[in-house]
Order: C-alpha cells, then sequence, then structure tokens
C-alpha cells in the first residue's frame, strides 16, 4: 500500500500510461512547463518531454478537436481542460464529433480520446470556475462519463479510461486533489461499469458522486449517531450507469436522497430520482429527496457558496425527514 | 467576369486530361442525378449540390497519395467520389439504406470511408479544421511521412475553430493543407458581408502560415497550386492555406429559393463553368474529339444508372441494430 493524494493518483496513472504505452500523449492547457493548473501533470515535462507533455494555446475546440483527430490517427490522446467551464468552448467537438462519429459513420471510426476535465465549486472561484456540469455531459450517448471521488478511482479510472474504444471524460473534482488516500501498487484493470457500496445499511440510500461523496459519508455517520443506518452509494460512473445496484439498495432501503452538486433544475439526481420511480416505485416508503446546489451562478463570498452548495446539515436534515422515529 | 478565358497553361498529356475531366463530370451527373432523386423524395433530409466546385475537388485531390488523410464538409459528395469512392455506396447512403457507406446513418452530409482514409463528411462550419490538425498530429507524433488535406468554404473562415486551427498547426508545423473553396457565399451571406478581410489567402499572415490563392474554375491551375502546396507541407515546412475561387451553380441546399443572388450574377459564373471551360481547351488543343466525350458521358451514366438501381434495390438498416454503432467494444 502507497499513501499519495488524489492528485498524484492521477499523475502516477498518466505517467503509468505514458511509459507503458507510446500512443499516450498529454495536451492542454499548461499542461507542460507550468506543471498543470492543479499541478497534477508536474514533473512529467521533464520525463517525458514536450512532444508527448504539450502545451497548448487556449484553444479549446481546437485542441480538443486536435485530440479527436488524432484518437482517429492511431494515437491515444489524454486531453486536459482546466476546468468545465472552459469546456464549453469545446463543446461543438464533443457533441458533433466526439460523440457522434461512430454512428454517423456506420461504425467506421472510432474515437479512444480521453478526456480530464477539473469541476465544482467550494474553493471561491465564483461563477465562471465553479460549476458541476457532468450532467451535461451524462446526457450524450457516445461517451462514457466518469466522476472518480477516491484515491483509488482516480488512479483506476483513469488506466481504465484509456483502454476504451470511445470517447471518456473524467471529471475531477477540484477540492479533492490534496485528499490523501492508500492504493495497492498492483491495480491493472479496473470496472468502471459498476457503482460502488461505500457503507452499507438498511435504513436509506443516500446516493452521490464526485465532490460530494465526502460530504454524503461525514453525512451517513451523523445518521448513525441518531440510530439511522444510511446506505451510501458512489455512483462513480455516470454514463452508462450502473441502475442495478441503486436499485438493489433502495429496495431493501426503502428511502433514498440523491446528493448532487449541479443545479437540481435538470441535474443528474433528476434522472436517478427518475430511474427509480421507473423501477422501483411500488417499493418506496417516501418520494426520492434530492439536494443539490441553488438556483444560483456560484456566488464569490465564502458564507454565500457555502448557502449555495449542498452541505452535511442539509443531507441529515432530508434523510431524518424521511426515516420515522429517528428520535 | 469579363474574362471567360483559363490559363495557357499547356495541356500535354491527354490520358490524365481525359481522367480529370471524367472525374468532374462523373461528379456533375451524380449530382445532378442526386438532385432528380431528392425530387422524387428518394432522398431527404438535407442535400447540398457542388455543381459548379468540381474543379476544385478533383483538382485538389490530384496532390494527396492514399496514404493521407481527407477531411471534408457537408458538401462533399464531389471529394468522396474524386477519392475514389463508388458511386453506388454514396447514393445507397442518401437513400438511407445498409449498403451505405455509413449504413444510412449519415445521410448526403456524412460520408466517411476509413479504408480510403476519408475522414468525412462535417456539418457544422469549421468543424472538421481541428479533426484535420489531430490527424495531422498523429502522423507527425508516429513520424508517418502522411499529410492531411482539409476541405472547408469561405464560411468557415468567420468561425474560431478556423483561427485556432490555423494557430494550432503553424505552431506546432504540422503538415495540414487547408483547402478553403471560396464560393463567395456563406449559405446566403457574401463575402463582402461577413468577411471584413474578403481576401481569405492574406489571412494566413496573422498565423505565419504560406498561403495562396488560385482560380478555382481552371482544374490545371487548381491541380498545380494544390500539388505546390502538398510538396511544401510534405517537405516539412509546415501546413499550407490555397484559397480556390469558385462559385455554386446551385442553391445551398434543395430547400434555399436563392434570393440572395441574381440571376446575372449566376449566369456570369456559369460562363465559366469549370467543365465547359476544360472541354473547350482540350478540343482546342486536340486532346477530345466527340466520340470521347460520347464514351466518357455513357459511361458514367452506367455508373450511376447502376447506383441508383443499387440504392433501390438495398435493404434498409435492420431497427434492430438501432443503437449498434453508438459505443464500440472495450479492448480485452
Amino acid at each position: 500500500m502507497t499513501k499519495m493524494t488524489y492528485r498524484e493518483a492521477v499523475r502516477a496513472a498518466m505517467r503509468k500510461a505514458l511509459r507503458d504505452d507510446p500512443r499516450v500523449f498529454l495536451m492542454g492547457e499548461d499542461v507542460g512547463r507550468y506543471g498543470g493548473a492543479f499541478a497534477v501533470s508536474l514533473g512529467l515535462l521533464g520525463e517525458f518531454g514536450p512532444e508527448r507533455i504539450r502545451d497548448a494555446p487556449l484553444s479549446e475546440s481546437a485542441f480538443v478537436g486536435a485530440g479527436i483527430g488524432a484518437a482517429l490517427g492511431g494515437m491515444r490522446p489524454i486531453v486536459e481542460i482546466m476546468t468545465v467551464n472552459f469546456s464549453m468552448l469545446a463543446m461543438d467537438q464533443i457533441l458533433n464529433n466526439a460523440a457522434a462519429l461512430r454512428h454517423m459513420s456506420g461504425g467506421q471510426l472510432g474515437v479512444p480520446l480521453v478526456v480530464r476535465v477539473a469541476t465544482g465549486g467550494g474553493r471561491q472561484m465564483a461563477a465562471q470556475h465553479s460549476n458541476s456540469l457532468e450532467c451535461w455531459y451524462a446526457h450524450i450517448p457516445g461517451i462514457k462519463v466518469l466522476t472518480p471521488a477516491t484515491v483509488v478511482d482516480a488512479y483506476g479510472m483513469l488506466l481504465a479510461a484509456l483502454r476504451e474504444p470511445d470517447p471518456v471524460f473524467i471529471f475531477e473534482h477540484a477540492t479533492l486533489y490534496p485528499m490523501e488516500g492508500e492504493i495497492e501498487e498492483t491495480v491493472k484493470a479496473f470496472d468502471i461499469s459498476r457503482a460502488a457500496v461505500m457503507q452499507p445499511g438498511k435504513d436509506i440510500t443516500l446516493i452521490t458522486y464526485g465532490g460530494t461523496l465526502g460530504k454524503t459519508m461525514q453525512a451517513a455517520g451523523r445518521l448513525a449517531g441518531d440510530g439511522i443506518e444510511a446506505e451510501v452509494i458512489d455512483l462513480r460512473t455516470l454514463r452508462p450507469l450502473d441502475t442495478q445496484t441503486i436499485l438493489n439498495s433502495v429496495t431493501k432501503t426503502h428511502r433514498a436522497v440523491v446528493i448532487d452538486e449541479a443545479w437540481r433544475t435538470g441535474s443528474f439526481a433528476a434522472e436517478i430520482s427518475a430511474q427509480i420511480m421507473e423501477n422501483a416505485f411500488d417499493d418506496l416508503d417516501a418520494p426520492v429527496a434530492r439536494v443539490c446546489s441553488a438556483e444560483t451562478p456560484m456566488p464569490y463570498a465564502k458564507h454565500l457558496e457555502e448557502a449555495a452548495l449542498p452541505q452535511v446539515d442539509q443531507i441529515v436534515g432530508a434523510a431524518r425527514e424521511m426515516v420515522p422515529r429517528h428520535g | 467576369m469579363t474574362t471567360p478565358a483559363i490559363s495557357g497553361r499547356p495541356v500535354v498529356d491527354r490520358e490524365h486530361s481525359l481522367f480529370l475531366l471524367r472525374e468532374m463530370l462523373r461528379i456533375r451527373r451524380f449530382e445532378e442525378k442526386a438532385a432528380e432523386m431528392y425530387s422524387l423524395q428518394k432522398i431527404h433530409g438535407f442535400l447540398h449540390l457542388y455543381i459548379g466546385e468540381e474543379a476544385t475537388g478533383v483538382g485538389a485531390m490530384q496532390a494527396f497519395t492514399p496514404d493521407d488523410a481527407i477531411v471534408a464538409t457537408y458538401r462533399e459528395h464531389g471529394h468522396a467520389l474524386a477519392r475514389g469512392m463508388p458511386a453506388k455506396v454514396l447514393m445507397a447512403e442518401m437513400f438511407g439504406k445498409a449498403t451505405g457507406c455509413s449504413h444510412g446513418h449519415g445521410g448526403s452530409m456524412h460520408f466517411f470511408d476509413v479504408s480510403r482514409r476519408f475522414y468525412g463528411g462535417y456539418a457544422i462550419v469549421g468543424g472538421g479544421l481541428p479533426v484535420a490538425v489531430g490527424l495531422a498530429l498523429a502522423d507527425k507524433l508516429q513520424n508517418r511521412p502522411s499529410i492531411t488535406a482539409c476541405y472547408f468554404g469561405d464560411g468557415a473562415v468567420a468561425e474560431g475553430e478556423f483561427h485556432e486551427s490555423l494557430n494550432l498547426a503553424a505552431l506546432w508545423k504540422l503538415p495540414v493543407v487547408f483547402l478553403c473553396e471560396n464560393n463567395l457565399y456563406a449559405m446566403g451571406t457574401a463575402l463582402e458581408r461577413h468577411q471584413a478581410q474578403t481576401d481569405i489567402s492574406r489571412k494566413a499572415d496573422s498565423y505565419d502560415l504560406s498561403s495562396s490563392a488560385v482560380d478555382g474554375m481552371d482544374i490545371l491551375a487548381v491541380e498545380a497550386a494544390a500539388k505546390q502546396a502538398a510538396d511544401f507541407v510534405r517537405s516539412g515546412n509546415g501546413p499550407f492555406l490555397l484559397e480556390l475561387r469558385t462559385y455554386r451553380f446551385r442553391a445551398h441546399s434543395m430547400a434555399d429559393p436563392d434570393l440572395y443572388r441574381t440571376k446575372q450574377e449566376i449566369e456570369q459564373w456559369r460562363k465559366r463553368d469549370p467543365i465547359v471551360l476544360f472541354e473547350s481547351k482540350l478540343r482546342e488543343s486536340g486532346l477530345l474529339t466527340d466520340s470521347d466525350i460520347a464514351r466518357i458521358e455513357s459511361e458514367i451514366s452506367a455508373e450511376i444508372d447502376e447506383a441508383v438501381q443499387f440504392a433501390e434495390a438495398s435493404p434498409r438498416e435492420p431497427v434492430e441494430d438501432l443503437l449498434k454503432d453508438v459505443q464500440g467494444q472495450a479492448a480485452p
């Protein structure tokens, strides 16, 4: 077992991929000399050189599109987009090309492209650097959407993504980068098709992904103090969604709260809620609840940002309301 | 247009000249048939005809080898045919049949043929340019001698992706020949109504990119300019922007009533029809006879009739396969 941060785990996975496969290269804004805006690629330029650790101009559409073209041409590019807000500038390439090419060409073309995107709020970065738009991507058939929430997943899901024949988007919640964890050095192939039950429980299911897993685990701890046994599910992958793990849990607990840092309207939490309603309606003892971000552009001031984001108190409150006789 | 002549470039090679003429005619007749099939409601959706622009597609394509990559637009029937794709798989694609090049998933705007390194078929204006840059990057990183040809129109020049892609290709000295088919209209908006600088080749200066412009109605001039551009790129000098000045005789698409330009303007340009010009030149040079033309027309007619019959007789993709090509299979 090795102790490392989430940031170091992503770097270690990239280093392994770069060493193992000459087709792999990293491309993005400030990934080389600067070392990555979040220092994820720090040191890789020295080890692999500027051809493979490729600083790109501020041209998100061109370098994501170039990643698509390079993938078509036989490479295995990893493209880093500094924040999910910047990824909007590449949306044409992502939706119209990356996701569509295989189908549009009658199966002739595949785009084995991995795009890493920093996402989420909580760092007082205000309205243009703090959003959680994973659900927009999860809406699109033709791509896969991964949201590693642990150090182990930060490492293993990236390596698994590089084995996929189609575009994979990995959303790294920026507050997770300094988080420490332990990983086994022998981690090899990694299953990205299943959600994970992070903590078993019988009274209520708390479903989340990415940056809100930590808050959800804290909430589950507080609920345990009240005698409420919460089962916590980390979705890990938003598309394709492992609906079965969710349903297995809800048919046992009969209650679910979905915690999602996106805005409530049209959120991925809404999709989870619909899946439960469609497939386990008769098993529910209460309507599915959602804890999401407030419907506002992200404010800068700390107290306002905290009020806008899902917090442990809200998760605990929502769960308590649903479980009878919690005291 | 006051000068309907084409360049004084001497025509020497009869076989090659007849090939060029034949390729242009093949596109012209294919598209006339496609328009007819659209009227008969055999073809649906958008149908963007290339008629008038055949010399740019055919002429420039001569500069590329089978190992080079080709990226085109939604007006790509001509590029696909010039790249060697059989007329029948294109017609079947437009008929929405399983035997179409894209199994009926793409239609007129999305022709692909990976075996010919024909990477399609992009219907978001400017959207193919970053992909072309990436294909060239892959060639460079893998030390392959191939280059990438990227066709697009004057409308794409207004898109950010044009500027981002030219800069990136120039910055990284990537082997791309950018081929701007300037037909003077971005759908219905004339060049001078969408560009402050209407000399498109000059836009290359901002990116320290080499460029030139050529009469796109003169197939020999196009071929020579494209070969020069491709040689430049092949020699490792980085990308090149070649502006091909042409004109579309038909409306933007079958849905376009063509209200934004005058009949006189179209008639003036028709006097410079690239096929008519080249045919006259060949006749003047004594390289083309009536029987040559009759033979070429009859061969093309047979190919296109066969294409229609093939498309008509082909099965549709089964609905059970609707989701088949959305995701591929992961490596074991």
